[in-house]
């Protein structure tokens, strides 16, 4: 994975080895997709939360982040209009309406990007966590959720460009987003974001916050009792995940060019759990592994054989549920307990 | 609107001269009617536009039995001439599937006359006006038919242009008429066309007559009388007349408020009888079970292809092929939901997460069998003709056919499901194991097996919504994903665990929606229903009605 940039570089173009922007392109939307199953990975493996509605996040990073490339095209669309995009100019809107103000600046796009899901995570989950709704109802009204925003983002009159969504980006900061070193970079970018945030994750459920995640997990009431405030630490961890995942989402948006509102559509957050289910729930590398592994499978599948790919997705639900209840991660188990028996006779030895 | 009515007149005036003027002498009455038919539809071969409306006067004026007939098909553009011999038939109306030869139907006798290739035939046209003409004219014949309901709609139809002529056969069908129904339509007919005159008394008279009525041109025409010349003076001058109908504008707007209050609810409770069968299995399987089954939609989309499966298999009968489809259906989802239960649901009971994944999982396989057998393309299932159509109770108030039966399906399945589940040996064992499982396999209940036959109930029921959803939505592979959440969403806003709760809520979140619709628009009025239900759930996470006591605890 972090050869990709090396290998588009340095590696000439004559070279069987070379990556074209494809290849690029395709590499940088599976670490955008593991930064998301991170994101899952964070409440549900850690702290029981399953949130089948974390695509929504995702989605609302990215058009935080279009809304910006939208403004960066300003004349150059293709109705020549300097401030409102092509959509407005098609739907005959006469001046841009007032959330749009400030997206033509990069800086404030990515603040709204970490900003705009942190809030929703914030707003969302006091709602359900001060009134203690978890499980599976908690998991039936984030799907709810999402599809809200999916309806709303679907409508022409929300401003947000309806079905179509955002597309046609040209630059960014001026840089033409379809060269191959604009690209280099943003992968680069995405690669540390994922580094930073996975550093970030493991940080948070080492540490002794984490210790009270889990425990919640475990045993929510005994939790309480113990006299944790239970329903801030799920909230926090809400909101942190919520931003991870809004980041997530606008890394995603330029590199691979479109950002629509079936983004919003609750298939795509269940298919985000699958991804950390079959890496392994509660191991933060399975998640990362999990989401690109799957997406792997995804891509070759879609391409050679369409037809199998929902029959394999469908199978991989009900067997990794079914006998992998830990994930692939689970199945190399013997790594472990061989060092644990190293442990062991060391203890032996010793004494 | 008086223009108008003046330029109907003179065109009715011209009409009648020239049927005047070619109608004079004695021949026309005393000769034998059937020759006289005959020559008058020879005549209509050659005609111009403006003489096919005399020729058609002039039929309407004789008493032959078969000249509504005539007319009919020359209004439905089914009158031809035969080219061989110049003699006028009508035609079958276009049967399905050939279209290079027409089925002839002799004009004297009404009987089959043979069948001739197209070519073979000339058309014998209509224009606008000559429709018109044919229009008033069937409807005067309709005014005299022995059926109350096509004197009815001749009425109804003579309002539409109400010349002398017209007002005249109004007045003497309302002598002899005695279907209430007919007499009222009569009456306000009359009165509409006594708003054209100006003496103060008719006109009141008139009014009064009209107040009662809900027919849109009533209203229109009231409204006329309060309207001001451009000068600011009243088009009427008489301010008894322009109280009177201020008035009764007023009570008529009540009145079609009122209608459209109760059009509002009838529309909310189909729309919500949807919603509640839709969500009945799942409250099934969910609330007793507390088993999530994220393939709730695509046993339902099982039961809407079972649908269309058994009407291919019975193409003759396709009017009862949905009452077949109806147990077809069960059956279909209901093994399904047996054997997903014995392969998948019963590894995982006690971790409901896992299942509400691997549900999941079975939901896109079950789509993807679909797209292979079916295609992806949708399929259409056939509406039967007694379940097409509106149910008019006045002009005002309309419902259509599909939206009761699906209402009263609903009552059915749900009254059903209640009886099974109270009166029943097998509905008896379900409560138990949902009450007390232990308990209840202690006094020999094979609590596995009532597990199966629960989920199978469920999905069975799932499977029957599937044949009402496909009268009402594409049969496709996406049609349970698109139900999903919503069903969903009712048992949960019911309190899961409660069949009463599901109806209640399921009526509720319908009638909701459809009064925020006109508001908001479709998309915008699912949404708040959609936010409302989120905020409602975290005010009371149980539901409207919780379950009390100690089953709920173990929950």
């Amino acid at each position: 994975m972090l050869g990709a940039p090396i290998l588009n570089q340095v590696v000439p173009q004559s070279s069987a080895l070379h990556m074209g922007p494809y290849g690029l392109t395709l590499v940088s939307k599976y670490l955008c997709y593991a930064m998301l199953a991170l994101a899952v990975d964070l409440i549900w493996g850690y702290c029981g939360i399953l949130s089948l509605g974390h695509a929504a996040f995702f989605a609302l990073g990215g058009y935080a982040i279009g809304m910006y490339l939208m403004r960066e095209i300003g004349p150059r669309g293709v109705y020549g209009d300097p401030v409102l995009p092509d959509f407005m100019v098609f739907l005959n809107w006469k001046k841009l309406p007032w959330f749009w103000y400030g997206f033509n600046h990069l800086g404030f796009a990515l603040v709204m990007m970490m900003f705009v899901p942190g809030l929703l995570g914030l707003a969302f989950g006091w709602f359900a966590f001060r009134s203690r709704v978890t499980g599976v109802y908690f998991s039936i009204i984030t799907q709810a959720l999402t599809y809200a925003l999916m309806l709303a983002f679907f409508r022409n009159n929300t401003g947000f460009g309806g079905n179509n969504g955002f597309t046609d980006f040209k630059d960014i900061l001026g840089f033409d987003l379809h060269s191959d070193r604009v690209r280099v970079v943003l992968l680069v970018i995405t690669a540390a974001a994922l580094g930073v945030s996975y550093l970030a994750c493991r940080v948070t459920v080492e540490s002794r916050a984490g210790r009270v995640l889990r425990a919640i997990r475990d045993a929510e009431d005994r939790t309480r009792f113990l006299g944790y405030p239970v329903e801030s630490f799920k909230l926090w961890v809400f909101v942190f995940s919520a931003v991870i995942g809004g980041i997530a989402g606008g890394l995603y948006v330029p590199q691979v060019g479109i950002i629509n509102p079936s983004e919003f559509s609750p298939i795509n957050s269940i298919e985000v759990v699958i991804w950390v289910a079959v890496g392994g729930r509660g191991t933060l590398y399975g998640a990362v592994a999990g989401a690109v592994l799957v997406n792997c499978a995804k891509t070759y599948l879609t391409s050679s054989l369409p037809e199998v790919w929902l029959y394999a997705l469908g199978a991989l639900f009900v067997l990794v549920t079914m006998f992998l209840p830990r994930g692939i991660i689970g199945l190399v188990p013997e790594r472990a307990t061989w060092r644990e028996r190293q442990r062991i006779q060391a203890e032996k030895i010793s004494r | 609107m008086k223009k108008f009515v003046l330029r109907v007149d003179l065109r009715w005036l011209i009409a009648l001269l020239l049927v005047a003027g070619r109608c004079v002498g004695p021949s026309f009455a005393q000769s034998s009617s059937d020759a006289k038919f005959l020559e008058a539809l020879g005549e209509l071969r050659t005609a111009t536009y403006a003489q096919k409306g005399t020729i058609v006067e002039q039929l309407a004026q004789s008493t032959h039995p078969n000249v509504r007939a005539v007319l009919t098909a020359l209004l439905e553009d089914r009158l031809y001439v035969r080219n061989d011999d110049q003699k006028v038939f009508l035609v079958k109306s276009a049967a399905a599937g050939d279209t290079t030869a027409l089925d002839l139907i002799d004009p004297l006798s009404l009987k089959s006359a043979g069948s001739v290739p197209i070519d073979g035939l000339t058309k014998i046209g209509t224009n606008n006006h000559l429709r018109r003409v044919l229009e008033t004219t069937l409807a005067r014949f309709g005014l005299s038919s022995p059926d109350p309901s096509v004197r009815l709609e001749a009425a109804r139809q003579m309002e539409r242009s109400l010349d002398e002529a017209n007002v005249g056969l109004l007045r003497e069908r309302q002598a002899v008429e005695t279907n209430p129904k007919v007499k009222k339509e009569i009456a306000t007919g009359l009165a509409l066309a006594a708003l054209n005159g100006s003496e103060p008394k008719a006109l009141l008279g008139a009014i009064s007559t009209l107040r009662g009525s809900l027919d849109p041109n009533a209203r229109n025409r009231l409204e006329g009388l309060l309207e001001k010349n451009p000068d600011g003076s009243f088009v009427e001058s008489d301010l008894q007349v322009r109280q009177a109908a201020a008035d009764a504008v007023k009570t008529i707007d009540r009145w079609h408020g009122f209608y459209a209050g109760i059009e509002t609810l009838l529309f909310g409770l189909s729309q919500g009888s949807v919603l509640v069968l839709i969500a009945i299995g799942l409250a099934i399987t969910f609330g007793v079970m507390g088993v999530i089954n994220m393939a709730h939609g695509e046993l339902m989309m099982l039961g809407a292809y079972t649908t269309y499966v058994v009407q291919v298999a019975m193409p003759h009968h396709v009017e009862v092929s949905i009452l077949a489809a109806v147990p077809a259906a069960f059956l279909v989802a209901g093994l399904s939901g047996v054997v997903i239960e014995r392969t998948v649901i019963r590894e995982l009971y006690g971790r409901p997460l896992e299942t509400l994944l691997a549900t999941f999982g079975l939901s896109l396989i079950l789509q993807q069998l679909v797209r292979s057998i079916f295609t992806a393309l949708n399929r259409s299932v056939v509406t039967p003709a007694w379940m097409s159509g509106t149910l008019e109770v006045n002009d005002a108030l309309a419902i259509t056919y599909n939206r009761l039966y699906i209402m009263i399906f609903t009552i059915i399945v749900f009254g059903t499901l209640l009886a099974v589940l109270k009166f029943t040996r097998p509905g008896l064992e379900i409560r138990a194991v949902a009450q007390n499982r232990a308990m209840a396999r202690a006094i020999g209940i094979r609590s596995e097996w009532v597990d199966a036959m629960t989920f199978g109930l469920g999905a069975g029921i799932a499977g029957m919504a599937g044949v009402a959803l496909s009268q009402l939505t594409n049969v496709g592979p996406n049609l349970g994903q698109s139900y999903i959440i919503d069903s969903f969403l009712v048992v949960v806003f019911g309190g899961v665990g409660n069949l009463w709760g599901t109806l209640i809520a399921g009526m509720l979140m319908g009638i909701v929606d459809e009064l925020l619709e006109p508001y908001a628009g479709a998309v915008l009025a699912k949404i708040f229903v959609l936010v409302a239900l989120i905020l409602f759930i975290q005010r009371r996470p149980r539901g409207l009605f919780p379950q009390a006591g100690r089953a709920a605890e173990s929950q």
